[in-house]
């Protein structure tokens, strides 16, 4: 029981101090695998790989894997709620000041010169999971390049601006995606 | 009550179809939060991405909170929040309980590689919507090429980006909005 108090204070810290997102929250998951036996670094390893593929941020899928392999459904409960918490409390202050200086031209002058800036880190955050799905190790930049992959790109963005097809769910395409990954063995 | 019922739907969506985390989000945020239910605009999308930015957590479960703080107060922020983690926590259990090397199995690593290449396509065509409606002006191109630069060819981290514009902005500021 206290040790499971133990993990929700560790992903709680991790929940506060882990700034930028996403993979943000690996040197303290490595740190907490060095500190406590809930998981060897091996495990690890496997979690951040299932975390990368499933579906929700990775920091959430990592903290409910950790805490349900080490402390069943409780645990992986627990530990995502522990997770999200510091985030919750903080974003609500933000949102309310938000609220109340939205208006103050400092404030929408600020978010002017941010947004052209977050456009950029979105395309670069694009071009890093692109490097991951269309290119694989080799050692010439021609030969690295995925040619299946990049023309079922194309085609699935194509489909994307076709007219009869501009409208639909995201969750259709993704679903193209992995019929077409299996049925070509990529 | 329906509007919470809608908004954890909404997240819920969100949260199960976003594989690769973070700002892979984009294109279901658009359409559940600013086509469909109109909770927000594109412009706040990308507010709330550059406080998220600085701020702990998780880009998702940040943006979760601030649409749902928008749409319906403290109660939404919390209600949001569950919806967009819910998904990952039922599938990564569910992963964890049935299939200890469920990442071995050949065919489910074919079909990630399959869905990896359509959350490409599809984070192309929201950030050429974006660029679209909010890279308008030269120093707006010049702005979003250094961030890109700056993140990942240097591979240093969103963070000063964000906080630079912020320096930036109180500097520049004046002569832009009269420019």
């Amino acid at each position: 029981m206290s040790e499971l108090l133990t993990m929700c204070i560790e992903f709680f810290k991790t929940g506060l101090f882990a700034v930028g997102g996403g993979l943000a929250t690996l040197p303290f998951l490595t740190q907490m695998q060095e500190k406590y036996n809930w998981f060897t670094a091996e495990e690890l390893g496997n979690m951040i790989a299932v975390g990368e593929s499933t579906p929700g941020p990775i920091g959430v899928n990592m903290a409910t894997y950790v805490g349900f392999s080490s402390f069943g459904i409780l645990g992986g409960v627990l530990a995502t709620l522990s997770l999200v918490l510091p985030s919750l409390i903080i974003i609500l202050f933000v949102a309310k000041a938000m609220n109340a200086y939205q208006n103050n031209p400092l404030v929408q002058n600020m978010f002017s010169f941010m947004r052209p800036a977050v456009a950029g880190l979105i395309a670069a955050a694009g071009f890093s999971v692109m490097k991951i799905a269309l290119l694989h190790q080799a050692d010439t930049f021609l030969a690295s390049i995925n040619w299946i992959a990049l023309i079922l790109y194309a085609i699935l963005v194509a489909l994307m601006y076709w007219k009869p097809m501009k409208k639909l769910h995201p969750i259709v395409f993704i679903a193209m995606g992995a019929v077409a990954g299996i049925l070509l063995k990529m | 009550m329906k509007v919470l019922f809608d908004l954890f739907r909404a997240f819920f969506t969100i949260g199960a179809l976003t594989f690769g985390g973070g700002y892979a989000m984009l294109p279901m945020l658009e359409r559940e939060i600013v086509n469909k239910h109109k909770w927000a605009t594109s412009e706040e999308l990308l507010n709330y991405f550059a406080i998220g930015q600085c701020t702990p957590g998780i880009i998702a479960v940040n943006t979760a909170t601030f649409v749902g703080y928008k749409v319906k107060g403290v109660i939404g922020g919390i209600v949001a929040t569950l919806g967009v983690v819910t998904p990952s926590m039922v599938i990564i259990t569910i992963i964890a309980l049935v299939l200890e090397n469920f990442m071995d199995i050949v065919w489910v690593q074919n079909a990630f590689a399959g869905i990896r290449v359509a959350v490409c396509a599809l984070i192309t065509v929201s950030v050429v919507k974006l660029f679209k409606s909010n890279v308008k002006q030269h120093w707006h191109i010049a702005l979003a090429i250094i961030a890109f630069v700056v993140v990942a060819l240097l591979k240093l981290s969103p963070v000063y980006v964000v906080v630079a514009c912020a320096v930036l902005s109180f500097i520049f500021g004046k002569k832009v909005q009269k420019a």
